[in-house]
């Protein structure tokens, strides 16, 4: 831990290199960091909200897929990112020492940036609808907590497998499409039988969006009991990934 | 004194072939594993070679180690444990006191960051604070002489001018312990000259400097103490003068130059014995070569009476062994026996012919029998490295990135245009 304070300029120089980088190389940079879920939002309402009218706990379809999608982008990208972190960092893990926790550390931080860039649409269209957040607003950053915890949680443990298996990137979207249909951004949890829910209480993202949509748009707040076993899963896939992760780093100068 | 750096009975094992690639896919391990299970196989076994085997050592503070051997010997393998980038196998190394390494200079280089942004992020991957980087920000660009491409993206660089940026970043490193690989001595001569003086005065504040280095009269120059590295053992650790002149005594390694004291003993026969093979350019000795200018062979040789009609012969070939080309002198001279005495012939190799990388010289003298060729006297092997300090006039003009080919030529050009 006293390692990773002494380093904290070398991870905020990272996640600054490929913010930086992004914005840079695509002339539309921050356009898209907005348009991927605004899109994927508009795609889902036809699809979704008028065509097949998914539950949506009683709010307009646009704002509940919106907002749900909004912590469901963090968190896959911030999979993506820090999944493919070792390696992609290759020319620094073989020269230099530094933690190596730092490489998936700076790819779930990277795309806070966009998710900051995407909210303020959900701002603007919480305004257009009419709809304001309640006091539980204040429990919404502890939410993306969880999440960030979540994503580099499975981020430390992808990235040491991709370390020895370089097949792990193609992998991953098929990963997170199947995790996306049981995360809730397409219809409300909530409305599902209570015995599904207890069950996809095992995937934290459910109790993230659940937790975010309550604090931002204001839906009903979500079960402690289910909450509880989501920080659970979330904790204990941190653990495991950054026990995998420790145990597989001596190997990765030599293997990489 | 205090040990600034202690190392007891390291080693270090790899697989075979985990030095090339140890990854695979996991499709292929899956299916593997499946196999395995339904053959009722055992996992396979693997081959395995120690790089570095019980190599103990102690550094005191403010001490200038050297450490030579030729390539594979262990010395990459010793400093890469050394800056923790890997661990060892057995043994362990410890060290006290803030470690800055010159292995790989460019870590980390962003080719679409501008220079500015680049010394940042450089400086903060090989352990600068911010306040540091700030304080020695202008020092840096000075020493690099990119001032005017500051705020312009690297990947517009020449190569030459990033890696004098890169250099600079790190050679501004202040560590209480610094690593070196001499492949750093990069860019024309000019800027060698400046990164040695570098290291001298690094040397000289009484910090503890390990480094690693094929130049003989650098390493004898700047350190008091070496070691030498064979087969990832120590063969020998003293004085730096004395550890030299044993390593080159052994015709060890391949060095640029070699050397034979004790004609006695030397390579060769009754006829003739080599007494030296040295590569030089600009009329030094050199390890590293630019690519745009002749590079000499100098094979020094002693001829004794009744010799054979002789001469001299050169083979080179790049790191990967292809033969780029074999060579002698043809010249009338050595149609006749030559006259006893001492011989020094140089076989000049022009300038934009190699391409870059190391490159291995074997020296021989040879008499011919219409279709064989009989070597009397080997020199053995010298190498040198042929480098392009980037500055656009050689014949990878502007373009940094790989080229490939044993030659590189610098080839005349037609155009017609109509």
């Amino acid at each position: 831990m006293r390692e990773l304070w002494h380093y904290r300029e070398l991870l905020f120089r990272l996640v600054w290199r490929d913010v930086v980088v992004r914005y840079k190389q695509t002339s539309i940079g921050v356009l898209w960091a907005i348009l991927q879920p605004f899109l994927t939002m508009v795609v889902f309402t036809l699809v979704f909200g008028k065509f097949a009218d998914f539950p949506s706990k009683g709010v307009p379809y646009p704002i509940f897929t919106y907002s749900a999608l909004l912590p469901w982008t963090y968190f896959a990208s911030s999979v993506a990112q820090s999944s493919s972190s070792i390696v992609g960092n290759r020319a620094l893990v073989t020269k230099v020492y530094f933690p190596r926790v730092l490489a998936p550390l700076a790819g779930v931080t990277v795309p806070i940036v966009d998710f900051m860039l995407a909210f303020t649409v959900l701002v603007g269209m919480m305004i257009w609808f009419g709809i304001f957040p309640t006091a539980a607003i204040v429990f919404a950053p502890l939410f993306l907590l969880m999440a960030l915890v979540s994503a580099l949680g499975v981020g430390l443990f992808l990235s040491a497998v991709n370390v020895r298996y370089r097949d792990v990137p193609y992998a991953i979207p098929f990963l997170m499409q199947m995790w996306l249909f049981l995360s809730g951004v397409v219809f409300a949890i909530t409305s599902l039988p209570e015995r599904w829910q207890w069950i996809l209480a095992l995937n934290p993202m459910t109790a993230v969006i659940n937790g975010f949509q309550w604090g931002v748009i204001g839906t009903p707040a979500p079960d402690l009991g289910k909450t509880l076993v989501s920080v659970g899963a979330a904790c204990s896939f941190f653990i495991v990934g950054l026990w995998y992760f420790r145990r597989s780093e001596p190997r990765f100068a030599d293997t990489i | 004194m205090a040990k600034a750096i202690v190392v007891e009975e390291l080693g270090k094992r790899y697989r075979i072939g985990q030095l090339q690639s140890a990854y695979g896919t996991l499709r292929d391990a899956l299916a593997e594993g499946a196999a395995r299970i339904v053959r009722r196989e055992r996992k396979p076994t693997y081959e395995e070679i120690w790089a570095l085997r019980d190599v103990s050592f102690e550094v005191t503070e403010g001490e200038v180690l050297g450490v030579l051997g030729r390539n594979g010997a262990g010395k990459s393998t010793l400093l890469k444990i050394l800056t923790r980038i890997t661990n060892p196998t057995t043994g362990t190394a410890t060290i006290r006191g803030r470690v800055g390494s010159l292995l790989e200079v460019g870590t980390g280089f962003h080719p679409e960051l501008t220079g500015r942004e680049n010394i940042f992020l450089n400086g903060s991957i090989l352990g600068m604070k911010r306040k540091e980087i700030l304080r020695k920000f202008d020092e840096i660009v000075e020493f690099a002489g990119v001032e005017k491409f500051i705020d312009t993206p690297v990947k517009r660089y020449s190569s030459g001018m990033s890696v004098r940026l890169a250099f600079a970043v790190a050679a501004h490193l202040e560590p209480e312990i610094l690593l070196v690989d001499e492949v750093l001595a990069v860019g024309d001569a000019e800027f060698q000259r400046r990164c040695l003086g570098r290291m001298e005065d690094i040397s000289m504040t009484g910090r503890t400097v390990l480094f690693v280095s094929h130049n003989m009269q650098t390493l004898t120059a700047l350190c008091n103490r070496a070691i030498w590295l064979d087969q990832g053992a120590i063969v020998r650790d003293g004085k730096s003068s004395e550890v030299v002149a044993q390593y080159l005594q052994a015709g060890f390694g391949t060095g640029s130059q070699r050397e034979w004291p004790d004609v006695e003993t030397a390579p060769g026969n009754q006829y003739v014995r080599m007494r030296f093979v040295r590569v030089v350019q600009d009329g030094r000795v050199v390890d590293a070569v630019d690519v745009r200018r002749p590079v000499g062979i100098e094979i020094g040789f002693r001829v004794f009476d009744g010799a054979p009609p002789l001469f001299p012969k050169i083979k080179l070939w790049d790191a990967q062994s292809n033969v780029a080309f074999n060579a002698m002198d043809t010249s009338r001279r050595w149609d006749d026996p030559p006259p006893p005495g001492d011989y020094v012939c140089t076989a000049w190799i022009p300038g934009n012919l190699l391409n870059e990388g190391l490159m291995t010289v074997l020296t021989q003298i040879c008499s011919i029998d219409v279709t064989k060729l009989w070597p009397h006297a080997s020199g053995g092997n010298v190498a040198f490295h042929v480098q392009d300090p980037g500055e656009g006039d050689s014949a990878r003009g502007r373009y940094a990135g790989q080229w490939k080919g044993v030659v590189r030529p610098l080839l005349d050009w037609t155009t017609e245009w109509s």
